[in-house]
């Protein structure tokens, strides 16, 4: 039996909290970018109706990740081997969003089903293994962060630089074709792009989780305005927020961040459809 | 012959459009073959005919999408490719959803830059230039609404003013009056009809109901069962006609400026319960 007490004290504990912050400077750099760039490819997964995608991605991605740990090679390389083939899979055969949601359907379980596989032959430590399904980014190096921020933002990158063609393609593929977009072309990209930051977050708050940050801060922009500005500035705010605010949070208990982060992205979702409630989303803020 | 800008020579009464031999089928189905037919500046042609016949892939075959089995389809003296920016498209009539992060004017800024990469700012010219495509399809009052907010007739408005932000040679049209009042119906054909009236720009229209554009149409193509017809409206939409085409007693009857036809095979016409078009 654990008493309220107890319970408190293993949830959120600032002690020494100074210290604990500068450990986890890196931690905190790299979830503040990914919450941002999450936020705001999430605009496009809502538009694109590709929630189902990010989930089977991420399982896919686990299942790399998995692999790499079993064979003592480096997890997030992993990690993104298992997402971009999942998420080039997915763009290749499911142009069609039945189509689509057959393959992630077909995919994800397999996916899974391998990555508890290379965990159960896995001979090291337990903590690694839970790491990849619920999030383990105390865990993760200095080097491995580097590369997570450097993804992250080569991702920022591509989505600001393909913003009109993937609007346009998001909005009405066929119109898009008819009027010069290479349709095919954006929708490969978008998906590599989804797949890079599926896989950074796979090692940030785990595989079972991604969508707190890929799909509900936009899920909640989009609550709160219709605005082509707002949306995807609120979006990036929220997931910055969730992100930050998780590690934030988990430093001192024992626990891992991933609750943390779910739950404020899940309580700014709830707040942004009770203030929503009362009219429909305007071009501006409310 | 006239000398133009680009260099190319081409004679002003030159087809804008132009299908010769065109045939297109799946499988054992034969959709059209050896169509042939021009479309001229300032022309405005009806395609007609029920579900499956081939009206939509027509479009598709001149928009680059879809490849003929045999024939050419050739689009300012050039076969036609994916992508050309001097065609103007307007989709089938299909409601953006509420939630949509998108004004009005944005997506009539699609049309404008929408095919750009690069970071997503507008130039002064391109915002001038919206305004201006905003205020020529009656969109102005409703410019900073979210398109999801809007009905069916205003967001198809909009489509109008973004397929004629790349100042198009030809227009295309698929069943853009689908599923609108009579007053947005009006609305919108009278948008498309003035554009051709006051650029020229030659109009290939997709319908199932040519009532709303009767008016307007110098010519009909009519597609039925792996054939066509193609004439003036008078020539077309006659009893005789249609009866040869469908293979069974078809009747078109006029009235009160209507045309309506009976008798269409039911398996032919899955969004008409009685057989019946109201051509």
């Amino acid at each position: 039996m654990i008493t309220l007490d107890e319970l408190w004290a293993r949830m959120f504990n600032f002690e020494n909290y100074g210290e604990l912050l500068a450990l986890v400077q890196n931690s905190l750099i790299a979830g503040a970018i990914l919450g941002i760039v999450g936020g705001l490819i999430g605009v496009f997964v809502m538009q694109r109706d590709m929630a189902f995608a990010v989930h089977g991605i991420s399982e896919l991605s686990f299942a790399g990740a998995a692999a790499a740990l079993l064979f003592g090679v480096n997890v997030v390389a992993g990690s993104l081997a298992g997402a971009l083939v999942a998420a080039i899979l997915i763009g290749v055969l499911g142009s069609r969003a039945r189509d689509r949601n057959s393959i992630i359907g077909v995919l994800m379980p397999f996916g899974l089903g391998l990555g508890i596989l290379f965990l159960a032959l896995y001979p090291g430590r337990s903590g690694n293994k839970f790491g990849l399904l619920t999030g383990q980014i105390i865990s993760v190096d200095d080097p491995q962060l580097a590369w997570l921020t450097g993804i992250s933002i080569v991702v920022l990158a591509g989505l600001l630089c393909m913003w009109r063609p993937l609007s346009f393609d998001s909005l009405d593929a066929d119109v898009a074709a008819a009027r010069g977009v290479p349709t095919r072309f954006v929708s490969l990209a978008f998906m590599v792009l989804l797949g890079l930051i599926v896989a950074v977050s796979v090692q940030i708050i785990g595989a079972l989780l991604v969508m707190a940050l890929l799909v509900t801060p936009a899920a909640a922009a989009l609550r709160l305005s219709a605005s082509p500005l707002w949306v995807p500035v609120l979006a990036m705010l929220f997931g910055l927020v969730s992100a930050v605010g998780g590690i934030l949070l988990a430093l001192g208990g024992s626990l891992p961040i991933s609750p943390y982060i779910t739950t404020i992205s899940f309580v700014i979702y709830l707040g942004a459809r009770v203030i929503g409630l009362r009219t429909k989303p305007r071009a501006g803020l409310r | 012959m006239t000398a133009r800008a680009d260099g190319t020579h081409r004679h002003p009464t030159e087809p804008v459009l132009s299908l010769a031999g065109a045939a297109l089928g799946f499988g054992d189905r034969v959709l059209w073959n050896d169509l042939t037919i021009d479309v001229c500046a300032g022309e405005f042609l009806a395609v007609l005919g029920p579900n499956g016949s081939g009206k939509t892939s027509l479009l598709k075959t001149i928009l680059g999408q879809q490849q003929l089995d045999s024939g050419t389809a050739r689009f300012d003296g050039h076969a036609v490719r994916r992508g050309d920016r001097r065609i103007g498209y307007i989709p089938q009539q299909k409601l953006i959803p509420g939630g949509t992060p998108m004004r009005a004017r944005d997506l009539i800024a699609l049309g404008v830059n929408g095919h750009r990469f690069g970071l997503p700012v507008s130039r002064a010219s391109e915002k001038r230039k919206v305004d201006d495509l905003l205020e020529s399809v009656g969109a102005t009052a409703y410019a900073d609404e979210p398109v999801g907010n809007l009905s069916g007739g205003e967001q198809q408005r909009l489509r109008v003013g973004q397929a004629l932000a790349g100042d198009p040679r030809l227009l295309l049209c698929d069943e853009p009056l689908l599923s609108l009042d009579l007053q947005h119906q009006r609305g919108v054909s009278e948008l498309i009809d003035r554009r051709r009236r006051e650029h020229g720009t030659p109009v290939v229209f997709v319908t199932h109901d040519v009532n709303p554009v009767l008016g307007m149409v110098d010519r009909i193509l009519y597609l039925a069962g792996g054939q066509f017809r193609e004439g003036t409206p008078d020539e077309v939409l006659r009893s005789e006609v249609l009866t040869e085409l469908y293979g069974t007693p078809v009747d078109v009857i006029r009235t009160g400026g209507r045309v309506v036809v009976v008798g269409i095979p039911d398996s032919e016409t899955h969004h008409h319960s009685h057989g019946e078009v109201g051509l």
